[in-house]
C-alpha cells in the first residue's frame, strides 16, 4: 500500500521540515539540561523568525537574517532568564506569559511586511557529493541550515558528553545546590543556556521565515515551539535521540500528507497523535527518561 | 473552525425587506469589520481589511471604519459585535462562516444595525444580509490553465477542509482542466487547515513526490510556492491574495478575493436607504472573483483561451458547471446543457466523474 | 550589588502590595508603548482599565467579566490546590477539551429528548469525569513509575487536541451541518443549555460552580485536615512524610480535583458561551488559567481577583482596539508585560532585597 510513496524522497522532505523543530529542540535541550523548563519556545521562535525575515529583507542577506533571529530569539530569552533566574518567577508561568509576549511582539513587528518574499538561501555547494547516485539528491542537496541544524547537535552532544562546561551544566541541571556548594555559578550558567536557547529558538524561527515559506505571515510558527517542547522530552534529553524524535514527529505529520497524496485513506488524528503518545511511553518505559533533577526548580543561593 | 463558507440561498429572501430611510448625509456612516485572522495573514483577512480600506478611499469622510482583528469564533464574537452595535456601528461586516450565529443572535438585540455576514446562509432577522463569491468561477480559468500547463498531467490540490465550497473549486478546476488535456489526473491533499505554512510545504513536497507538476491551493499560505520555487519547472496560483512576489514562475496567474466592490454597493444602499437583507453571490462578473496577472511563463495562446473564458464567465455566456457532468460513481449530475442551480452548488458533496479518491468524512 | 534574603515568612504586605505595584508598573510601561505607536496613553490606559467597569457601555461589559472571568477562576482553583503542594499538572488544557467532550457526547447522545432535569445533571458529572479521568493519566503514572507530570500532562493536551478534531469531524458532527466540521449547537439545545442564570449578569451555572469552587477551596486550605496536608507538602515534603501524609494519595487527590474542575469548566463552555464542539473550540483557558493561579499568588481570593483582571484586560483590549484602532497585537503585548511585571514583583513577597558587601555574594 505504500507502493507509491519514494522513502528516499521522504527522507530529503523530512530532513527540510524538521530543520525548525531541531533548533529549537536542541536550544530547548540544552536548557532543560541546566534545569530551567522554558515553555516560551513558540513565543522565541516567532520571534526569530520576524526579526530575522526583517534584518534580511533589509540588508538582503539571509546569513544577516539569520544572525538576527538568534539576536533577536535570545533577547527575548534574557527576559525569561531576567525573571526566573534573578528575580526567581516560576518557570512554568514565565514560559508561557513569553509565548504570549512573543506572539504579540512578533504580530507587531510584522506589520507592513506582509507579502514581501524573502532573499533566497542557495544550497550549500557540495560538489561532486551532490551527484552521487540516490544520496545525493536526498543528503547533499540542501540548504547549509539544514546541516548546521545536525551539526548544532553534534555539537551539543559533545559539548554535554565531553567537556567541562557541559559536566557543570548537568550538575546544575541534576543538582543545584550541590553544584553550588562545589563553587559553581548556577545562575550564570542558567543564564547562559537560557539565552542558547532562545538563540537556536530564533533560528528555527527564521527557517521558517526565510526558506521553508518564506513570506512573513502572522502565526507563521504554528505551534512548532510547542512540538519542540515535545520532543525534547520524547529524546529523554540526548541530542542523539533528538534527531530522531525531530524526523519522527515531522515524518509522521509528512507521512500522513504522503499517504493521501498517495491515495491511502489515513486515520489523521490517529497518526497525528501517535507520536506523543509514544512520547509518553518513552518517559514511562525508560529510565534514562528520568527528567534533570532539579527540573523547573527555582535556584536560590541561601548561604 | 477557523473562518467560513458554505451558503444556502435558499428561502432567506421570504423575509419582508426592511427598507431603511435615508441616513443623514452630514454624519459619516459607521462600518464595523469583524476579523477571524490577524490582518497580517496574508490571505483571507487581508483581502476583507483590503475591502475595508477601499471603502474608506471610495467614501472618504462620509464613512468611518472599525475592525477587529483575530476575534475567535463563539463567545469572543458574539461580544466583540455587541461592542461595536454599542459604540454606533450603522453596519457590520462578520468575515468567517463561524460567525453565523453570533451575528443573528446580536442582530436580533439591535434592530436598527445592519449586519452583513460572509458566507454564511442564516438571515433570522430582516437586519442581517448573507454574501459570498463564486470562488469556483476562478477556479475554472486557473483549470484550463493548470491542464495546458501540465506536462506529467498530474495536477495536485490542497485543499483545507472538504467541504462543499473547496469541493466546488475541486471539481470545477478538474473539469476545466481535463476539458482542455484528456489525460490530467488530480491528487488532492487535505490540510485541515485553512493557513499553516509548514503544514502546507508539507503537502506541496507530498504532491511533488508523487510527480505533480502544477499545484493548486484552497489554504491561504505562500508555502507551497516557495516548495515549488525550489523544486522547479512546477507551477502554482496564488490563492486569495495574489501572491505576486512569486511571478513570474511558478505563480503563473492568481484568484484573488476583492470584496471592494460587494462593499461600496453595500454601503452605497446604506446611504441610498436601499439596504436590503439579501444575500449576494458575486463572481468574476461582478469583480469579486479576480484572476491575478496571467505572467509570461504562460504560451500565449492558453493565455487568450483564459482570457476568453474569464470574459464569458463574466457575462454570463458560460457556466462552469454545464452538463453533461456525471458524479464520480457515474451517475448523470447535469444532463447536456443543463447549468447547476446555485442549491446544487452549495450542497455539493461529491466529486465529479473522473477524479480518484474520496472525499473524507 | 544588590542581593535577595529569603523572608522567613511571606510578607503579607507586599502580598497585598505586589499586585499593585505591577499593574501601576504596567500602565507605565504600556504608556509608553502605546504613545510609541501614536496613541494617547492615557486614553488607552483609561479605556482599558476604566472603560469596561464604569464607562457608557459599562452595563453589557460588567457581566462579560464573569463570563470570560469563570472558566479561568474555575480551572485556576484546581491548579492552585495541586500548584501548592508541588504537583504540577500543566495539561488543565487538555482537561478541559476531554471534560467537553465527554459532556457533549452525553448531551448528543440523548438529542432530541427534552429531560433536561436528567440530561444536564449527567453532562455535569460526564464532564468533571472526563476531565478528572484524563487527568489521572499523568497522576497514576507519576504515582506509579515516578514519570514527570508536567511533561505527561502537557503531552496530553496535544493527544486531547487531536481527539477534539477527531470527534468534531466526525462521530460528533452535525448530521445537518452541510458537511462542516462541528456538532450540533448544544446552547440552542435546551435540554443541554447552560444559559445566562438572570438575564443581563452574565451569570451562567460555570460562574456559580468558580464562585463555589473559590469558597470550598478556601475553607478547604484553612480548615480543613487535607488542605493542611497540601500546604505542608509544598513547604516541606519530608515534614509532611513524616506527619503521616501519603504522597501517592495526594497526588491523585490533587490531580484528580485539578483535572475535574477543568473537565467541568469545559463543560460550562461548551453548552453554553461556546455552543459547540468545532475542531478548534478551545481557546487556550487551560494555559491561561495557569497563569491566573500564579497572579492570584495560588491563594482563592486572590484567583478570584487574578481571573477578573485578566479578563478586564481581555474585554478592555478589545474596546481599545475598536475604539483606538490598537492592533490586536499590541494588546497582546501589553497582557505579556502585565504578567511579567506581576510575576516579577512577587519576588518582594518572598525576599528582601538588602545591599550587599563585597565578597559575601
Amino acid at each position: 500500500m505504500f507502493g507509491s510513496i519514494d522513502p528516499l524522497l521522504l527522507l530529503a522532505s523530512l530532513m527540510v521540515a524538521a530543520t525548525p523543530i531541531v533548533f529549537a529542540a536542541i536550544g530547548e535541550l540544552v536548557v532543560e539540561r541546566a534545569g530551567v523548563l522554558n515553555l516560551g519556545v513558540e513565543g522565541m521562535m516567532i520571534t526569530g523568525a520576524v526579526c530575522g525575515f526583517i534584518v534580511a529583507v533589509q540588508t538582503g542577506s539571509p546569513l544577516l537574517g539569520f544572525a538576527g533571529a538568534a539576536v533577536g530569539g535570545a533577547a527575548l530569552s534574557l527576559l525569561f532568564a531576567a525573571l526566573t533566574q534573578y528575580l526567581l518567577s516560576n518557570q512554568v508561568a514565565t514560559g508561557l506569559a513569553l509565548t504570549l509576549f512573543g506572539l504579540g511582539l512578533a504580530s507587531l513587528l510584522g506589520q507592513g511586511w506582509v507579502g514581501i518574499r524573502a532573499p533566497s538561501v542557495p544550497d550549500l555547494p557540495l560538489g561532486p557529493l551532490r551527484d552521487i547516485p540516490v544520496l545525493g539528491p536526498v543528503l547533499f542537496r540542501h540548504d547549509p541550515m539544514v546541516y548546521l541544524g545536525l551539526l548544532v547537535c553534534l555539537g551539543v552532544w559533545w559539548f554535554l558528553n565531553r567537556t567541562r562546561g557541559g559536566l557543570i551544566l548537568r550538575a546544575v541541571g541534576d543538582n543545584h545546590d550541590a553544584a553550588h556548594a562545589l563553587g559553581y555559578r548556577v545562575v550564570r550558567v542558567r543564564v547562559l543556556a537560557i539565552l542558547f536557547g532562545g538563540a537556536m529558538a530564533g533560528l528555527g524561527g527564521a527557517y521558517l521565515s526565510l526558506v521553508r515559506v518564506p513570506t512573513w505571515t502572522d502565526g507563521i510558527t504554528a505551534g512548532a515551539g510547542w512540538i519542540a517542547l515535545a520532543i525534547v522530552v520524547f529524546a529523554s534529553w540526548r541530542p542523539g535521540r533528538l534527531v530522531i524524535g525531530a524526523y519522527l514527529f515531522g515524518g509522521v505529520a509528512q507521512l500522513q500528507l504522503n499517504l493521501q497524496a498517495a491515495g491511502v485513506r489515513v486515520p489523521v488524528e490517529i497518526l497525528s497523535m501517535s507520536p506523543y503518545i509514544a512520547t509518553i511511553l518513552v518517559l514511562v518505559l525508560l529510565s534514562a527518561g528520568r527528567a534533570p533533577g532539579c527540573l523547573g526548580r527555582s535556584f536560590h543561593a541561601a548561604r | 473552525m477557523k473562518r467560513r463558507t458554505l451558503l444556502i440561498s435558499g428561502a432567506g429572501t421570504a423575509f419582508a425587506a426592511a427598507l431603511g430611510s435615508p441616513l443623514r448625509a452630514q454624519e459619516p456612516i459607521k462600518v464595523g469589520f469583524v476579523y477571524v485572522g490577524p490582518i497580517g495573514d496574508g490571505g483571507w483577512t487581508y483581502q476583507h481589511n483590503e475591502g475595508r480600506l477601499a471603502l474608506e478611499e471610495h467614501f472618504g469622510d462620509q464613512v468611518e471604519t472599525i475592525y477587529q482583528e483575530s476575534v475567535p469564533e463563539g463567545p469572543d464574537a458574539e461580544r466583540v459585535l455587541t461592542q461595536m452595535a454599542l459604540q454606533g456601528a450603522d453596519i457590520i461586516f462578520t468575515t468567517s462562516f463561524g460567525y453565523m450565529e453570533a451575528t443573528n443572535n446580536v442582530a436580533a438585540q439591535f434592530p436598527d444595525v445592519k449586519f452583513e455576514h460572509a458566507t454564511g446562509y442564516m438571515r433570522n432577522t430582516p437586519n442581517v444580509a448573507t454574501y459570498d463569491a463564486r470562488f469556483y468561477e476562478g477556479r475554472a480559468v486557473i483549470g484550463t490553465i493548470a491542464g495546458h500547463m501540465t506536462q506529467t498531467n498530474k495536477i495536485g490540490y490542497i485543499g483545507s477542509f472538504p467541504i462543499p465550497e473547496v469541493i466546488q473549486g475541486i471539481n470545477s478546476s478538474f473539469l476545466h482542466a481535463r476539458k482542455v488535456n484528456p489525460d490530467v489526473e488530480m491528487v488532492v491533499v487535505w490540510a485541515y487547515t485553512w493557513i499553516d505554512p509548514a503544514k502546507e510545504a508539507d503537502a506541496a513536497k507530498a504532491l511533488l513526490e508523487q510527480g505533480v507538476d502544477v499545484i493548486l491551493q484552497h489554504t491561504d499560505s505562500t508555502a507551497p510556492q516557495a516548495a515549488a520555487a525550489e523544486a522547479g519547472n512546477v507551477y502554482t496560483f496564488g490563492q486569495a491574495s495574489d501572491m505576486a512576489a512569486f511571478k513570474p514562475t511558478p505563480r503563473i496567474a492568481s484568484i484573488i478575493d476583492n470584496w471592494a466592490p460587494y462593499y461600496i454597493e453595500r454601503i452605497q444602499a446604506l446611504m441610498d436607504g436601499t439596504w436590503e437583507s439579501t444575500h449576494t453571490w458575486g463572481g468574476i462578473g461582478d469583480g469579486e472573483v479576480e484572476i491575478g496577472e496571467i505572467t509570461d511563463a504562460v504560451p500565449a495562446e492558453v493565455k487568450a483561451e483564459a482570457e476568453q473564458m474569464i470574459a464569458d464567465i463574466a457575462s454570463g455566456a458560460y457556466h462552469p458547471f454545464t452538463g453533461p457532468i456525471n458524479k464520480q460513481d457515474g451517475t448523470p449530475w447535469l444532463a447536456e446543457g443543463e447549468v447547476a442551480t446555485d442549491e446544487q452548488l452549495v450542497s455539493m458533496d461529491f466529486y465529479v466523474e473522473g477524479m480518484t479518491g474520496e472525499i473524507p468524512n | 550589588m544588590l542581593r535577595l534574603e529569603k523572608r522567613p515568612q511571606p510578607s503579607r504586605a507586599w502580598a497585598w502590595a505586589t499586585p499593585v505595584l505591577a499593574v501601576v508598573l504596567t500602565m507605565i510601561a504600556g504608556g509608553l508603548l502605546f504613545a510609541a505607536l501614536g496613541k494617547d496613553p492615557v486614553e488607552a490606559i483609561r479605556t482599558i482599565f476604566w472603560d469596561p467597569l464604569f464607562g457608557q457601555y459599562a452595563s453589557y461589559s460588567r457581566p462579560q467579566l464573569l463570563v470570560k472571568a469563570g472558566p479561568l477562576i474555575l480551572i485556576a482553583i484546581g491548579l492552585s490546590l495541586g500548584f501548592r503542594a508541588g504537583i504540577w499538572n500543566i495539561g488543565a488544557e487538555g482537561q478541559y477539551i476531554v471534560g467537553a467532550l465527554c459532556a457533549a457526547a452525553v448531551g448528543l447522545a440523548f438529542y432530541p429528548s427534552e429531560a433536561r432535569w436528567v440530561i444536564f445533571p449527567l453532562m455535569i458529572v460526564a464532564g468533571a469525569l472526563g476531565g478528572l479521568l484524563w487527568a489521572m493519566i499523568p497522576g497514576l503514572l507519576k504515582v506509579r513509575f515516578g514519570t514527570n507530570e508536567i511533561l505527561v500532562s502537557l503531552m496530553l493536551v496535544y493527544v486531547a487536541e487531536n481527539v477534539q478534531s477527531w470527534m468534531a469531524l466526525g462521530p460528533l458532527r452535525n448530521p445537518e451541518g452541510m458537511g462542516f466540521p462541528g456538532s450540533r449547537n448544544l446552547a440552542q439545545y435546551p435540554a443541554a443549555a447552560n444559559p445566562e442564570l438572570i438575564a443581563g449578569t452574565g451569570m451562567h451555572w460555570g460562574v456559580v460552580a468558580a464562585l463555589l469552587a473559590v469558597i470550598a477551596a478556601y475553607v478547604l486550605l484553612s480548615r480543613h485536615l487535607l488542605g493542611f496536608h497540601i500546604r505542608l507538602t509544598g513547604e516541606s515534603p519530608r515534614a509532611a512524610a513524616f506527619s503521616g501524609v501519603n504522597p501517592g494519595a495526594l497526588i491523585l487527590i490533587c490531580m484528580g480535583a485539578s483535572g475535574a474542575l477543568a473537565g467541568l469548566a469545559g463543560m460550562f463552555e461548551i453548552t453554553g458561551p461556546s455552543g459547540r464542539v468545532s475542531i478548534d473550540f478551545n481557546v487556550g483557558y487551560g494555559f491561561t488559567a495557569i497563569i491566573v493561579a500564579f497572579l492570584g499568588r495560588l491563594h482563592p481570593v486572590g484567583i478570584l481577583l487574578a481571573g477578573l483582571l485578566l479578563a478586564l484586560t481581555y474585554i478592555g483590549g478589545e474596546v481599545a482596539s475598536l475604539t483606538l484602532r490598537l492592533p490586536v497585537a499590541a494588546i497582546q503585548l501589553f497582557q505579556g508585560m502585565l504578567l511579567f511585571f506581576l510575576l516579577a514583583v512577587d519576588v518582594l513577597t518572598n525576599y528582601r532585597v538588602r545591599r550587599a558587601r563585597e565578597g559575601t555574594a
